[in-house]
């Protein structure tokens, strides 16, 4: 018996998806939100002074998986130096047709230079536009990423580089949630840091989400965090769509 | 003159150029309501999947995707006609009319709505009404198994091969329980003219085939003709993760997408069947509006048969495939013996209810049998006393090497 209620149990739940909301958008009109640490297209970094971070010890090369990073470097002009270090990256290129987008070479960087921007929607029209050189990676004198015009960046992209970075106590120790351990950008600071996986997180002043909160409608009803269920989390959902002076008790 | 005229009783008369035209008209309007039908069939299938799956599916052309079937079908025609090197060539080439050309003439057949008056003449809202009516629509689906089996043999490749292999065996397995279903509604109509049939239907939900012959003809026939259709759950034929495409797999271009044309036909075709056979066809209630009481059969019928075109959708969102000797078992060993025993029953109420409850005694009798030989069979197989010895696992190359070495030593 219980297999015949499990053999109508298939068509009982494709005919309840047909009044839910697909999961699937169409894309290029409808994006859907990127996490923040979501990992696009590389940007080298400069100080708060304006020096560059990369001190050109091919660290990245040598870990990058699929041999995409170029660096050569050498000694800094005594007279101009151009990074803070003996050695500068002399030469820095990434081979977009190879990257994989897997972040290593922002790990083996020792200096924190390389980091990755969330803009992942680039394309090419032949093999040299693929081949970024330092020229194009490195930031502008706002900080900024260069914007090259067959990239499709979005609002606020920019300003989350080096979101990896932002991350705090990767390997989940709480002894290390909210300590800085990352020097300042150009134009933005010391970046600070994000919200742990502890209670102490503080997440209005690092801008990030817990995914749960993100999406609670791709999650299990059991799963739904208890603010966001039923009649009360419908109410809450509307608050936080109202822009922020509308909202009368907001902490 | 006369094999012509058994096809539209409207020929029969008195030859004039009127009639013709009315014909004529009747066929062109049928036709192109197939085509049109097919062309909102896919895109209906594949929308309604594409929600039953929480995804969007076709959306770029025209509102809601309408008009996705036509860019692809553009798309197919203008692509480049391959034909292996290794097919039989003629063969090859006339497989897709086998498949096609059988679903459009099955569709004949149906009765799509009333009768209605034009200049005098009472025209059959049907493209034909043969004497052989339901006959036809065997007749038919036989042929188009032909296609399915040319377009595979023909196609010089392996997997075509293996599929239309499957298909033959399926499709006749199949219809041996379809024509019993049939037999039973013939029994009780006492005519194979689908226009009779319908016409028996005529006096309520109370007079459907579906309740008077009892659920079990319903459930068998719509079980047996998507076997026949090669829809899922059944689509054995054209199993992806088995067999690249099936016997399609050849094919490109305009060929391909008559069999793809073929098959939604097939679907809209055999839900109008069913509805015809089982559902009283057109009949249903009419509202006493004058000059326009002719439209609510054809809207009653449009109503049934998109039903019936949903259910096959959702079979194909909600059941997996089933395994080929499954449906091997399910075909023999399940339907054609309750096919055959209903048939025997309806037969034996027919004639008188002693009779009835005799034959429901005798197939109760005969099915405990089967029960019994079809235990028997498999504990034979795969039980204690099998006669059938284990293989086991071929020799790896380590397991030769391994006794060569023992032997040796």
């Amino acid at each position: 018996m219980s297999n015949f209620m499990t053999f109508f149990g298939g068509f009982k739940l494709t005919l309840q998806h047909l009044s839910r909301p697909t999961v699937t958008t169409s894309y290029p009109q409808a994006k859907r939100a990127k996490q923040p640490r979501q990992h696009g297209r590389h940007v080298l970094s400069r100080y708060e002074d304006g020096m560059e971070k990369c001190i050109g010890c091919e660290l990245c090369a040598g870990a990058c998986p699929v041999d995409c990073i170029y660096v050569r470097g050498l000694d800094n002009p005594p007279d101009h130096p151009v990074s803070p270090g003996e050695r500068y990256g002399y030469i820095y290129e990434i081979n977009y047709l190879r990257c994989i987008h897997c972040d290593l070479c922002v790990e083996a960087c020792p200096t924190q230079a390389i980091t990755e921007s969330k803009m992942f929607e680039f394309s090419f029209t032949n093999r040299t536009d693929a081949i970024y050189t330092k020229a194009e990676l490195l930031v502008d004198d706002q900080g900024l990423p260069q914007r090259l015009p067959w990239e499709d960046w979005r609002e606020g992209e920019a300003a989350m580089t080096g979101g990896w970075m932002r991350a705090t106590s990767p390997n989940g120790e709480a002894a290390f949630e909210g300590v800085v351990q990352w020097t300042g950008d150009l134009g933005v600071g010391v970046r600070a840091p994000e919200g742990g996986q502890s209670s102490n997180r503080d997440d209005e002043a690092t801008g990030s989400k817990q995914l749960r909160n993100v999406f609670p409608k791709h999650l299990l009803p059991e799963d739904v965090p208890l603010d966001q269920r039923g009649l009360q989390g419908m109410m809450n959902q509307a608050r936080a769509k109202m822009p922020r002076r509308h909202r009368r008790d907001d902490r | 003159m006369r094999a012509i005229a058994s096809v539209d009783p409207l020929l029969a008369g008195h030859f004039s150029w009127v009639v013709l035209l009315i014909v004529a008209i009747k066929v062109l309007v049928g036709f192109g309501a197939l085509m049109g039908a097919v062309t909102l069939m896919i895109w209906f299938e594949r929308k309604a999947i594409s929600d039953m799956q929480s995804r969007i599916g076709p959306q770029r052309w025209g509102p809601f995707g309408i008009l996705q079937t036509l860019a692809d079908g553009l798309k197919l025609i203008l692509k480049e006609d391959l034909v292996p090197e290794q097919a039989d060539r003629f063969v090859f080439k006339l497989a897709p009319y086998l498949v096609v050309v059988p679903a459009l003439i099955t569709f004949s057949i149906v009765p799509l709505g009333g009768t209605l008056t034009i200049a005098g003449h009472p025209v059959m809202l049907q493209i034909a009404n043969p004497p052989m009516g339901i006959l036809l629509m065997l007749a038919m689906s036989g042929i188009s198994v032909y296609g399915v089996m040319l377009a595979g043999w023909s196609s010089g490749s392996k997997y075509p091969l293996l599929s239309s292999v499957r298909a033959s065996a399926q499709m006749i397995s199949y219809e041996a329980a379809l024509g019993m279903t049939i037999v039973t509604i013939v029994l009780a109509t006492g005519s194979l003219s689908t226009h009779n049939i319908v016409d028996a239907q005529a006096g309520g939900v109370w007079h459907w085939n579906l309740i008077r012959l009892g659920v079990i003809p319903f459930a068998i026939f719509i079980i047996a003709i998507t076997a026949e259709l090669n829809r899922p759950p059944f689509d054995v034929v054209e199993g992806e993760s088995e067999l690249v495409g099936g016997f399609h797999t050849e094919y490109s271009s305009i060929r391909f997408g008559l069999f793809y044309l073929a098959e939604f036909m097939n679907t809209i075709t055999m839900s109008a069947i069913i509805v015809t056979l089982f559902f009283g066809g057109p009949a249903g209630w009419v509202p006493n509006v004058p000059h326009l009481r002719w439209v609510f059969p054809i809207v009653w019928f449009l109503a049934k048969t998109v039903t019936f075109a949903f259910c096959y959708i959702w079979f194909r969102a909600a059941l997996p495939r089933f395994r080929y000797d499954q449906l091997m078992d399910m075909g023999w060993k399940q339907l054609i013996p309750l096919s055959l025993g209903w048939v025997l029953i309806v037969a034996g109420f027919l004639v008188r209810p002693a009779w009835g409850f005799l034959m429901i005694a005798l197939v109760l009798f005969a099915w405990i049998l089967l029960t019994r030989a079809f235990a028997l069979g498999h504990s034979r197989e795969r039980g204690d006393e099998s006669v059938l010895r284990t293989v086991g696992r071929r020799p790896l190359p380590g397991d030769v090497i391994r006794a060569q070495s023992d032997e040796e030593s």
